[in-house]
């Protein structure tokens, strides 16, 4: 598959991801949808290894190889425990106003 | 070499430390401690001093200049701190020492209703002021002289604001530092310009190779050490600050406006004596300053009614006359009239401290009179000063002036006329102010009377020691005409002179014409003085103004605010102009606007604050688009 499929389909998820956090008010939503444009990054990254390391395979050179593979789980790793402290967080918004909708959160107004 | 000369170091270190006891602990120290020490500091150096002398006076000169660290050594120019001692720096130590030493006796006295600390920090400055004063003629170049003569200047300006709670006390103290510092600008330049010539500003070095400067540069140098001679010793135009200089405490008017510090310029032109007798049109310029001072200030003093006041243009007139002499070249007999002149001013000072002390403060000499049979003690010696400075025989004023007038008269007759006419005006107001103090009927308040009582033994006793300096004062100079080698102060000071002496012309008056000079001016001011008592000691007080002429003397010409309308009413008007224009609506206009724009620009964008997170994102993402176009795009 050409690449411009990959592009094509992380620039959607990463505009629905945006659209998400900028048109919700959910918290737990808006978290679901900056995972989105993470992961849509992770989606990129993993596909334009792949190219790499194909167009290294035509022309023999060892030296490319698809590393990115593995970085998108390390990634992934860091991410699981950056969401379980965003998850964290939430929990002390529902703990503090009875509500996951972000507006209430709005003290630092001024 | 005797060993005396290794304590150089200390005549003047001594009074430094008097000051930085007495200064630094003014709190700790009681009156008598800060009285023991100022005084005792001062004797001790007075005590090196006549060591000293000794030494010179037996022909025990030092050849070499005493080193004792670089002061500035920068590539080609090397300013050591050297003192030299020779016999001109001698007779000053002495005067300067000795003089102080009994004004700072009588000062324990007098200055004694003063707090504790504020009696500390009198004697600090006093000490502060004789190290100075020290520094100044015991320098071996002219950066260390100086040293000297800025310190001078800042004592007399601490000195005259003592009383600082007094308004117009400072406004005298500040027109006093102003009108030095002006002199001072002179004498720096002069120093520069002598050492962008010579690479030097050594005595000895200067001195040797002044054949190297043209007639341009000597005339430039010694006109603008003059300018400094002006601001230091009250001559015309930088006068008007001594009068009013009396507005410190009545000592220091007679140790720093009368003694010592006012003659700092007739010891720098003494110890320059080379380069103004190599440059005529300085010496003329010096000598007619010097004169119009004499008289100007001796007009002045006829119709002042301040005893302090009337002093102190005395002062000035007879600073003018030492310019006289410096002028004319006879540098031996500016120097013997400055001795002269230290004893009996300083006499004429305690005095007039004395009887300002007995009266309660009071100043105006209308309201005094009678005082005589009061206060024996200072009334015989003020009597005295009044003798030797009117110029009478056999006191030390006659002396010294007389070698004075007939040095003018070699140069020229007029110039000997117009000194007379000073002279004669000397007497006439010295007698008026005698006649009017202590003569005649007591015209103050009934309270005064009672109050009226002879000055304790701290205060008399130096009047007596300087009364009899003041009567045999002179006798060390005793002219070539009475006594052959009678003038043993000329041969004492003449290696000093020797260069000068070396390219004057002489032309010796013969005696005839010597004795007709001296009974002239003997017989003129003795008639003078004759008419001031017998007109002033029956004086009434009257309240009628003064009119004619006799008002423009009574307010100084109008010099003061002649100077006021020229000079500092324009300035002031300009600085309010700077003030009120450039410094108000510029500067501030500019700091504040820049103060008020940040100001208004950051309430407005505080409003972007909202609170609302989605806004925040919102913000975000535009930038990052914003970026993102910039990237692309541009």
């Amino acid at each position: 598959m050409e690449i411009k499929w990959y592009i094509g389909l992380a620039v959607a998820l990463f505009c629905t991801g945006i659209v998400g956090v900028l048109t919700r008010r959910n918290s737990i939503i808006i978290f679901m949808c900056i995972e989105l444009m993470l992961n849509s990054v992770n989606l990129l990254l993993v596909a334009f290894s792949k190219m790499h390391a194909a167009s290294a395979l035509v022309q023999s050179n060892p030296n490319v190889v698809s590393d990115a593979q593995i970085f998108v789980f390390f990634i992934m790793v860091v991410a699981a425990a950056e969401v379980s402290v965003g998850l964290a967080i939430i929990v002390m918004l529902y703990r503090n106003t009875h509500s996951v909708d972000v507006n209430f959160l709005n003290r630092l107004k001024n | 070499m005797s060993n005396v000369f290794q304590l150089v170091w200390l005549i003047p270190v001594l009074p430094l430390l008097g000051f930085l006891i007495n200064g630094l602990g003014r709190k700790q120290v009681s009156k008598t401690m800060a009285g023991v020490i100022g005084s005792g500091s001062v004797l001790a150096s007075f005590i090196i001093s006549v060591l000293i002398f000794i030494q010179l006076n037996a022909g025990n000169v030092p050849k070499e200049p005493f080193h004792y660290f670089d002061f500035i050594n920068v590539t080609a120019l090397k300013i050591g701190f050297d003192f030299q001692i020779d016999q001109l720096t001698s007779i000053f130590l002495l005067i300067i020492t000795g003089v102080g030493f009994l004004i700072h006796v009588y000062s324990t006295s007098y200055m004694h209703d003063e707090e504790p600390k504020d009696f500390a920090k009198y004697f600090a400055y006093l000490n502060l002021f004789v190290f100075s004063m020290l520094l100044l003629v015991m320098g071996a170049n002219y950066v260390i002289m100086f040293i000297g003569w800025e310190g001078v200047g800042l004592c007399s300006y601490l000195l005259i604001g003592f009383w600082f709670k007094n308004t117009n006390y400072n406004i005298a103290a500040k027109k006093a530092f102003i009108m030095n510092r002006i002199g001072d600008l002179g004498f720096l330049l002069a120093v520069f310009w002598l050492i962008s010539k010579l690479g030097t500003a050594d005595y000895h070095q200067v001195f040797a190779n002044v054949s190297k400067l043209t007639t341009t540069d000597i005339t430039a140098i010694t006109m603008l050490l003059f300018v400094g001679a002006m601001g230091k010793s009250a001559q015309i135009p930088l006068y008007t600050w001594l009068p009013d200089a009396m507005a410190g405490p009545t000592p220091v008017s007679a140790l720093i406006h009368a003694a010592t510090m006012v003659t700092a310029g007739i010891y720098m032109i003494a110890r320059s004596n080379i380069l103004y007798t190599m440059s005529p049109v300085t010496q003329a310029v010096v000598a007619i300053v010097g004169l119009s001072t004499a008289i100007l200030a001796a007009t002045i003093a006829l119709k002042q009614n301040d005893i302090k006041k009337v002093l102190a243009y005395s002062t000035v007139s007879q600073l003018g006359y030492m310019f006289l002499a410096l002028g004319v070249g006879a540098y031996t007999g500016a120097v013997f009239h400055v001795m002269t002149h230290a004893f009996f001013k300083a006499l004429l000072f305690l005095g007039a401290g004395s009887v300002i002390h007995a009266m309660s403060g009071e100043q105006d000499i209308r309201n005094m009179g009678g005082l005589k049979k009061y206060m024996s003690v200072t009334h015989i010696t003020f009597l005295l000063a009044c003798l030797a400075i009117a110029g009478m025989p056999p006191f030390s004023g006659f002396f010294s002036k007389d070698e004075i007038l007939a040095a003018a008269y070699e140069r020229s007759p007029l110039l000997w006329g117009v000194g007379v006419g000073g002279a004669i005006m000397t007497a006439f107001y010295m007698f008026r102010l005698y006649a009017m103090t202590f003569l005649g009927k007591f015209r103050g308040t009934h309270e005064q009377e009672h109050h009226l009582h002879e000055s304790p033994k701290a205060m008399t006793i130096p009047l007596i020691i300087l009364a009899i300096l003041s009567v045999i004062g002179g006798w060390i100079g005793i002219p070539e005409v009475f006594m052959h080698g009678g003038h043993r102060l000329e041969a004492f000071l003449e290696p000093v002179f020797a260069q000068s002496n070396a390219i004057t012309v002489k032309h010796p008056l013969n005696h005839n014409t010597e004795y007709g000079l001296m009974a002239a001016s003997v017989v003129l001011a003795l008639a003078a003085l004759i008419f001031a008592w017998s007109k002033f000691s029956k004086y009434q007080k009257t309240d009628a103004e003064e009119t004619g002429f006799g008002k423009v003397l009574a307010n100084r010409w109008y010099v003061d605010e002649l100077y006021d309308a020229i000079i500092v009413k324009p300035v002031q008007s300009i600085a309010k102009y700077f003030n009120d224009i450039f410094e108000k609506k510029g500067i501030d206009g500019f700091v504040n606007g820049v103060g008020k724009a940040v100001n208004h620009g950051s309430r407005q964008i505080r409003l972007l604050q909202s609170g609302q997170v989605g806004t925040y994102v919102l913000m975000m993402v535009l930038g990052i688009l914003i970026f993102f176009i910039i990237q692309l795009f541009l």
